[in-house]
């Protein structure tokens, strides 16, 4: 750190402002670290002087140790993936059946009238007390936790796919009438792109959702993933391998933001312009 | 009603026929239009011919844009015949650029049809045909620009583009210059007349502007009580100068039409207010 202010204060050339700027941190952001580290090293003090028990909690040091040996002994990779797994396939297909939906439902009024009630009336069930219907359904394998976490997903992208698809200029339309374009290409070139900004912000919503869904359903009847570890490692008091967990499930749900707000900086690079 | 679009097949049929009528590059008889319980065109005749340039003036609400619309095809719930020959393309009040597709990509998308007689494809792609086009209206540095940072005037620039990629055989204007301001709005006038001697659309302009009009067109029009109510066919070559002796005259005639007496008008006009159906340059220097 102190390198790096260093660096800051020596003056830049003219031709490369933007790519220093980018490849070190601005004083804001290092100044907004200051806090998580001091709380880290607090807990870190209280653990080590006994003032934290480890059986409420481990230290941050217990902790990232056990994610090493964990992460060299597999066991941390597999239950990712088991994990990562589930989420992929639960919002795959639950994206695909929200958007899909949002198309019907967006694209005309009969469409509108067949899905819209059905939707609204979905939503209004509470999701998790869905778990004990899906084990009567799917059992206690994989295929309730995947769709536990497709229904999740679904709702949040269908609502926002199709208030957008509403939303889309109707004078855009009349353009693409006066072009002649075919109905497949007003809904590639007018309806779909016109939709897409709050399709994204649809999509952030229900990627928190996929984690939250995968976290309870996993917490049910499982043998494998992250969920399962926890479980197991309460069973033991291991409550470092708990905190391993957590940070884990965080860090997957920060690092799927983070692409969504990528996606968004690259799809929607038209406003620019607009915003700036 | 009928309400023919033969623009897909009927360039070619329209060739083999040298009657006057078949000149038309759009013919409109008995065009009615209610909304609800009002009657916004009532029967409205308009023909025009190949390569015409046709203003149409009218008081707001007159029913001209609906008119547009209708020509457009925009508007299906006309009544009377309508029938336009060859492509049509339109530029809006407001440029209506597809926010999320560069300039370039927004002026092919005026290709961008199934067979439909556009033939601005000819050597090299839509790609190709996008740049000439932009290239026409003095945009071809801003292919690659997204629509929202294009300035008012350059935003309706790409969207003449984007109608005459096409090579409309009738290209309809609705107020295109009316958001403009004064000294964009003259380049816009030089920069139409312009494209219009190259490509020779028939142009109907959609405009409440009556210097505008006279500018431009070969045929003024006024749409009054949902039909054509006046015509003055415009004999001066162009580019005209706004303070011609001769627009004077017409320009009081074709106010009183709308309903402005020459008090309230701006310029200077004369007082005795010809009030026939048509009122020709030549025989009405005051």
């Amino acid at each position: 750190m102190s390198t790096s202010s260093l660096d800051l204060a020596r003056p830049q050339t003219r031709a490369e402002p933007r790519a220093a700027a980018r490849a070190r941190p601005s004083p804001a952001t290092l100044a907004r670290l200051v806090s998580p580290l001091v709380a880290l090293a607090l807990w870190q003090l209280a653990s080590g002087t006994g003032l934290l028990p480890e059986r409420l909690l481990s230290a941050p040091s217990t902790v990232a140790s056990t994610g090493l040996d964990l992460l060299r002994d597999g066991t941390l990779t597999d239950a990712v993936a088991t994990s990562v797994r589930r989420a992929a396939l639960g919002f795959l297909a639950g994206a695909a059946a929200g958007i899909g939906l949002a198309v019907v439902a967006g694209l005309s009024r009969i469409g509108e009238h067949a899905v819209d009630p059905l939707m609204q009336m979905l939503r209004a069930l509470p999701l998790f007390g869905l778990i004990p219907l899906f084990i009567l359904w799917f059992g206690i394998g994989e295929t309730p936790k995947v769709a536990l976490v497709a229904l999740g997903v679904a709702f949040p992208l269908y609502l926002n796919t199709f208030a957008g698809i509403r939303g889309v200029d109707g004078r855009l339309a009349e353009v693409a009438r006066v072009l002649d374009l075919s109905r497949l290409g007003l809904l590639r070139h007018i309806v779909l792109p016109g939709a897409l900004p709050q399709a994204l912000v649809g999509l952030r919503q229900s990627l928190g959702v996929a984690w939250l869904a995968l976290i309870v359903a996993e917490q049910v009847n499982t043998d494998a993933g992250l969920g399962f570890m926890i479980n197991n490692a309460r069973e033991f008091l291991r409550t470092d391998v708990v905190v391993l967990g957590l940070a884990v499930y965080a860090a997957l749900g920060l690092l799927t933001d983070a692409l969504v707000r990528l996606l968004e900086r690259r799809a929607l690079a038209w406003r620019k312009g607009f915003l700036a | 009603m009928a309400q023919g679009f033969p623009g897909l097949t009927g360039e070619r049929a329209a060739g083999a026929d040298d009657r006057a009528e078949s000149r038309a590059v759009a013919r409109v008889r008995g065009l009615t239009r209610r909304f609800g319980e009002r009657t916004v065109l009532d029967g409205a005749d308009l023909t025009i011919e190949r390569g015409e340039f046709v203003a149409l003036l009218g008081r707001s609400g007159s029913g001209k844009s609906t008119l547009l619309r209708a020509l457009a095809g925009l508007d299906r719930e006309t009544g009377g015949d309508l029938a336009v020959d060859g492509t049509v393309a339109v530029a809006f009040q407001e440029p209506r650029l597809v926010p999320w597709k560069k300039v370039r990509a927004n002026v092919a998308l005026g290709l961008r049809t199934s067979g439909g007689g556009a033939s601005g494809t000819s050597g090299g792609g839509p790609r190709a045909a996008a740049d000439k086009a932009l290239a026409e209206v003095g945009l071809a540095e801003r292919g690659d620009a997204w629509p929202l940072t294009l300035s008012g005037g350059e935003a309706q620039r790409a969207s003449l583009a984007r109608a005459l990629v096409r090579e409309p055989g009738l290209l309809l204007l609705d107020e295109p210059f009316s958001a403009l301001d004064a000294l964009t709005r003259i380049t816009m006038h030089r920069l139409v007349l312009d494209l219009w001697e190259r490509h020779r659309p028939g142009v109907l302009l959609v405009t409440h502007d009556v210097d505008e009009a006279l500018l431009l067109a070969d045929r003024v029009l006024v749409l009054d009580g949902g039909r054509i109510a006046h015509e003055t066919r415009v004999r001066l070559p162009r580019p005209r100068p706004r303070d011609h002796p001769d627009l004077s005259g017409l320009r009081a005639t074709l106010l009183a039409r709308l309903g402005v007496t020459p008090e309230d008008a701006p310029q200077d006009a004369p007082q005795d207010v010809p009030g026939g159906p048509r009122a020709d340059v030549p025989g009405e220097t005051p």
